[in-house]
């Protein structure tokens, strides 16, 4: 065991790395349950985001197009979800899980082609001096553009819910749909853009793995991030910049595990892996006590009966 | 325009046909898929429906359809009662793996002693392995009130790191040159849960999916605990004045479902698996989610729904063999048949109406 090999500053460098597709996923499904809606299939739209961005990469040579496919992927499946809980008014519970059954035997479809390519490669962020800094430059000035991309989405997601009128009616809707309603507001339409939305993130959270975290294709790949993005969404109390704390936190959490299996620490290593899933757990239980925040109309489906 | 009337009933003859219903549409797009796959659709959904039944290696086939089919029904049943009454376990894959754990665990501790009590125990063992498994997230929305959804979710991703650190460290096979895996079961007499008739198929496991579809017909239809599930589940407010404790609620739903997920774990290691190993979880306790749904959360439907999907699974293994279809189009097939079913629903709920003009 040599914990001395683990250096610090790479260590928040690639815990920031980490945490971006949890980030990217959870504040995507933020906006959408302040909407009102609990999607469950994050982990679905997320490993069809990841496929359709390696696939659009590989084929095009271009990885930012790579992102706006998954993008694309993501939403296109998130309006299945759209059909199922706004059209036929399915339960959304339901529906979720169907959207990550359905995603996860979709993407390994889609992948079949893709096992064992290696993905054109992101460029990073290389300012002229501040990338050279010492601690600050790894840290701050040289990741990949999407990371910043996720950081800005976070502000620009708090700032809409906050401070813009889009936002308020937004929450309006999430909160009482049949208020919202009755003021003229078109729940449906704005739930399904606010799906779309979260579809999109998702998508985008996916790619990231598939392109930058890993980067590879494989089945399977996300093994449980969406998940961990829905838990997220509870711990941040649905507000985005406790999102941003939570995807460093546990993105923390998965670094430092991976870095103790390199060091050969005597914990064998599938404990090691797990716990990841079991700090959910624990947070989650720390968390639970407090719901007040949940909005109100979070999961109910709405059907105007004029 | 059209808009959707709610009923004030919902429609009985809708609730028995929109399974059907969404087998056909599953079929036809499912036929598409596979058209756009570069395969004959007809000969592929033939190939799926028809060769496992009465196609010439049937013979071979038909009782694959029992070891299919046994661990689905089994979790499925489970699953559906929690479903009913909006307790969802969605972690049954983890509750299959403890269950098998914990099961072969007990069988090969008494390795290689031979006696009749050890295959009882084994069940027991199992049976228990799925329902503590289970009862993490049931304790944690008990007394703490966290999701259990997610909590069970989470719980899958750690019985998955457990069975990796028990096929190569605790239960590994002293006798397997390194191999990963523990002993096989198969050739321990004493702790085998063999065919019951030679070579048809039926194992103790598809005797004790039959013991639970008539378990759960009987609970739900004839029993307190089952008029309370269905009570939670229809009227939450009803059922709250109705003096339902949803904290037993949960427990019970919850136990139970993880019980039957480890007694299906503990037939499948003990019995067609017959080893613990990395990749012994083939995803039944997600697949057992559609069954549920697909029976209607109806015993009975539960019962042909997991013939259903057993019929898709082995299907699949053919036409993957003769037609070279991925295995992941039956996947995607069976998440679509989820798909149809949940949209149908609306039938069953809603009439649909044409109206004259937009209404505010």
């Amino acid at each position: 065991m040599d914990l001395s090999a683990i250096n610090p500053v790479l260590l928040v460098a690639s815990l920031m790395v980490a945490a971006t597709p949890l980030l990217l996923a959870a504040i995507g499904e933020l906006v959408v349950e302040r909407a009102g809606v609990l999607n469950l299939g994050v982990e679905g739209m997320m490993i069809v985001g990841a496929i359709s961005g390696f696939a659009i990469a590989v084929e095009t040579g271009s990885p930012w197009l790579g992102f706006i496919g998954a993008a694309v992927g993501g939403a296109i499946l998130s309006l299945l979800f759209v059909v199922l809980t706004q059209v036929a008014l399915a339960n959304q519970v339901a529906s979720g899980l169907a959207l990550t059954l359905f995603g996860l035997g979709l993407s390994a479809l889609m992948g079949q082609s893709y096992v064992g390519i290696k993905p054109p490669a992101m460029g990073k962020l290389d300012l002229p001096v501040l990338s050279d800094l010492p601690v600050v430059g790894p840290i701050l000035f040289s990741h990949d553009l999407v990371l910043y991309l996720g950081i800005a989405l976070t502000a620009a997601v708090w700032w809409m819910l906050k401070h813009s009128r889009a936002g308020l009616i937004l929450r309006a809707v999430g909160e009482n749909h049949d208020a919202a309603h009755a003021l003229g507001y078109k729940v449906i339409r704005i739930r399904v853009m606010a799906i779309m939305f979260g579809g999109a993130c998702a998508g985008l959270g996916g790619a990231y793995i598939s392109l930058i975290r890993v980067p590879q294709w494989t089945e399977g790949m996300t093994a449980g991030v969406g998940w961990i993005a829905l838990a997220l969404v509870v711990f941040a109390s649905w507000k985005p910049w406790r999102a941003l704390l939570g995807a460093y936190l546990f993105g923390g959490v998965t670094v430092v595990q991976l870095n103790l299996q390199a060091a050969g620490v005597a914990i064998p290593v599938e404990y090691l892996a797990m716990s990841p899933y079991i700090i959910t757990i624990l947070v989650l239980v720390i968390l639970s006590a407090d719901k007040s925040s949940a909005p109100a109309s979070l999961g109910r489906t709405f059907h105007a009966s004029h | 325009m059209i808009v959707l009337e709610k009923r004030p009933q919902p429609s009985r003859a809708w609730s028995m046909a929109t399974p059907l219903v969404a087998v056909l549409a599953t079929m036809f797009f499912g036929g598409l898929l596979f058209a756009a796959l570069g395969k004959n659709p007809v000969e592929a959904i033939g190939t799926i429906f028809w060769e496992p039944l009465f196609g010439e290696y049937a013979f071979y086939y038909r009782p694959q359809l029992l070891v299919k089919g046994a661990p689905l029904v089994l979790i499925a049943i489970g699953l559906s009662l929690g479903f009913r009454a909006g307790i969802w376990n969605i972690g049954a894959e983890g509750q299959y793996i403890m269950g098998a754990i914990v099961g072969a665990g007990v069988g090969l501790a008494f390795y290689p002693m031979e006696a009749f009590y050890i295959f009882p125990l084994m069940v027991i063992a199992g049976a228990f392995g799925g329902w503590a498994w289970a009862m993490v997230p049931a304790f944690l929305k008990v007394r703490f009130g966290t999701n259990e959804i997610l909590v069970s979710l989470m719980m899958v991703y750690v019985a998955e790191q457990l069975l990796a650190s028990m096929s190569l460290g605790l239960l590994k096979n002293p006798e397997g040159f390194g191999f990963p895996g523990s002993r096989n079961l198969q050739s321990y007499a004493s702790a085998h849960n063999a065919e019951l008739i030679e070579g048809s198929g039926m194992h103790w496991g598809v005797v004790a999916a039959l013991i639970a579809v008539i378990f759960a017909y009987v609970l739900l239809n004839r029993h307190m605990t089952g008029f309370h599930i269905r009570l939670t589940g229809e009227a939450p407010r009803a059922a709250r004045f109705a003096g339902v404790k949803p904290a037993r609620l949960i427990l019970f739903c919850l136990g139970v479902s993880g019980a039957l997920a480890g007694l299906a774990g503990l037939f499948e290691v003990s019995g067609p698996s017959g080893q613990i190993s990395i990749d012994f979880n083939v995803g039944y306790g997600f697949t057992a989610i559609i069954v549920a749904f697909l029976g209607r959360l109806h015993p009975v439907g539960i019962l042909l729904a997991g013939g259903l999907m057993a019929l898709t699974y082995i299907g699949g293994e053919i036409a993957q063999g003769s037609l070279g279809l991925p295995a992941a189009a039956i996947q995607v097939f069976q998440g679509m048949l989820l798909f149809f079913l949940l949209a149908l629903d609306l039938l069953t709920n809603y009439r649909i109406r044409a109206a004259r003009k937009e209404v505010a």
